[in-house]
């Protein structure tokens, strides 16, 4: 997709998985030159501290090299477990489903440096 | 030696004899294996000389009771008549009771009529709003023109101690019974109150396309925290609502742990992608909440609802404005508005 790269979460991640995915995504960013990350990880039933902390490096990577991470469609179990785990993910995006990130990935790149053509500029009629 | 004997007797039959469930264990479960069996000859007598009494004076002893209870009774929460109709009653069963039974474990058969009478009067006059101490005095307030009956009856000194142990633990066992279905009562109506109020207390409200409203309404414990979180996200989802306003106008006091639960569940609707707002704030909650150094982080606060409806709607893009003039307004300003 571009600028933009879109992780969807379809297993449960156990921790040499999720590790692998970090790295993937990490060379991914600097390989594409991508400007925002979303990751759908709304089939995720299951999510544990170690779950929550990775979330939360992968923004800090992608930040690192100037992406924006939002992390869509976090089902309400796990958000629950989250903030009672203590795991508020701070400086992580969220939006409900893929359109509300994508739009809020769009904006928030444009607020950076400018618009941001995501999926053809046929979009931007709306 | 009759005297002692009647005395251990009685010890006998206490364990817990008056504590027991309506219909529950029958008589005898919890005592020892040693113990005496429920034929013991001493009681017997005892209450048989009682139920001579109880017999023959029947309407005396119920005219001196009510009499007893009318002297320190709040008047208007109880027509005599049913006062009268209940003590009828009750001492129709205990008589009854003692006839058959001649024991005085009221935690037996003989008794279920006495205690099923005394359920019903206690359920009642919790509802009534009566005082426990009211409720078991209808019980303990037999007591004096019983021991004044027997006292008129008896012959020697040995006989009336005797029948007056008797007379004491058959009305203290049936006053613990009644405080107990009395509390019962009470713990029902508790229970059910509270459940009421958990499912009244938690509503989400659409406001808008995209707002949400929780009017919290109660005190904010972690089960209700609980509660109201899960139906927010659920809702959340539901809606696809980009702002949540959190109103505690009805939050009665706000310490650290409910700012911690209030906390949390802006945190969770934030996961899930969505605003939250915070309003209903009265000054001396604002005051409370810096005194006592809670920090609400970023979360937006406003003191009324319509303050943070107002800012939701700016946060989804829409504004309020006026379409046509007010309909409350003197046509004369309609016109001057209109050139």
């Amino acid at each position: 997709m571009g600028p933009v790269l879109l992780v969807s979460i379809q297993v449960d991640l156990h921790d040499q998985l999720a590790l692998s995915l970090q790295d993937d995504l990490t060379n991914a960013i600097t390989t594409h030159g991508s400007k925002g990350v979303l990751i759908d990880i709304s089939a995720l039933s299951v999510v544990d501290s170690f779950m929550g902390r990775m979330l939360a490096n992968i923004a800090g990577i992608a930040r690192v090299l100037d992406a924006v991470t939002v992390v869509v469609g976090m089902q309400p179990a796990v958000a629950i477990t989250l903030v009672e785990l203590g795991l508020s993910l701070e400086g992580v995006r969220t939006a409900l489903n893929i359109e509300k990130g994508i739009t809020m990935l769009r904006a928030a790149v444009a607020h950076r440096d400018g618009p941001l053509h995501v999926m053809g500029d046929a979009d931007d009629a709306d | 030696m009759d005297h002692t004997r009647a005395r251990s007797g009685v010890r006998d039959l206490h364990p817990s004899a008056g504590l027991r469930h309506p219909g529950g264990q029958p008589a005898g479960i919890g005592r020892g294996a040693n113990s005496r069996q429920p034929s013991d000859p001493v009681p017997e007598i005892n209450t048989s000389r009682l139920d001579t009494i109880l017999d023959q004076r029947f309407d005396e002893l119920l005219a001196a009771w009510i009499v007893e209870q009318l002297q320190d009774f709040r008047r208007g929460q109880i027509s005599e008549s049913d006062l009268r109709a209940q003590c009828a009653e009750l001492l129709q069963a205990v008589r009854r009771a003692l006839s058959e039974g001649g024991t005085t474990n009221i935690a037996s058969q003989p008794w279920a009529a006495a205690r099923d009478l005394l359920t019903r009067v206690s359920s009642q006059r919790a509802q009534q709003g009566f005082a426990p101490s009211e409720t078991a005095t209808f019980v303990l307030s037999l007591k004096r023109p019983l021991f004044d009956a027997l006292r008129r009856e008896a012959n020697d000194a040995d006989t009336l101690a005797t029948d007056v142990w008797t007379v004491t633990e058959v009305l203290d066992r049936l006053a613990l019974f009644t405080t107990e279905a009395y509390l019962r009562s009470r713990e029902d109506l508790i229970t059910r109150q509270q459940e009421d109020m958990l499912e009244l207390s938690t509503p989400v409200v659409k406001l808008w396309d995209g707002v949400l409203a929780l009017p919290m309404i109660g005190t904010l414990d972690s089960s209700r925290t609980q509660i109201v979180m899960e139906s927010l996200l659920e809702r959340i989802v539901e809606t696809g609502a980009d702002v949540a306003i959190l109103d505690i106008t009805g939050v009665p006091t706000v310490d650290t742990l409910t700012a911690q639960h209030l906390l949390k569940t802006v945190t969770a609707a934030r996961l899930m992608g969505a605003e939250c707002i915070i309003s209903g704030i009265r000054p001396q909650i604002a005051q409370t909440i810096v005194h006592l150094g809670v920090d609400l982080g970023d979360v937006v606060t406003k003191a009324t609802l319509a303050d943070a409806f107002k800012l939701a709607l700016s946060r989804i893009g829409l504004s309020v404005g006026r379409a046509r003039p007010a309909t409350t307004q003197a046509p004369a300003a309609a016109r001057a508005s209109s050139d």
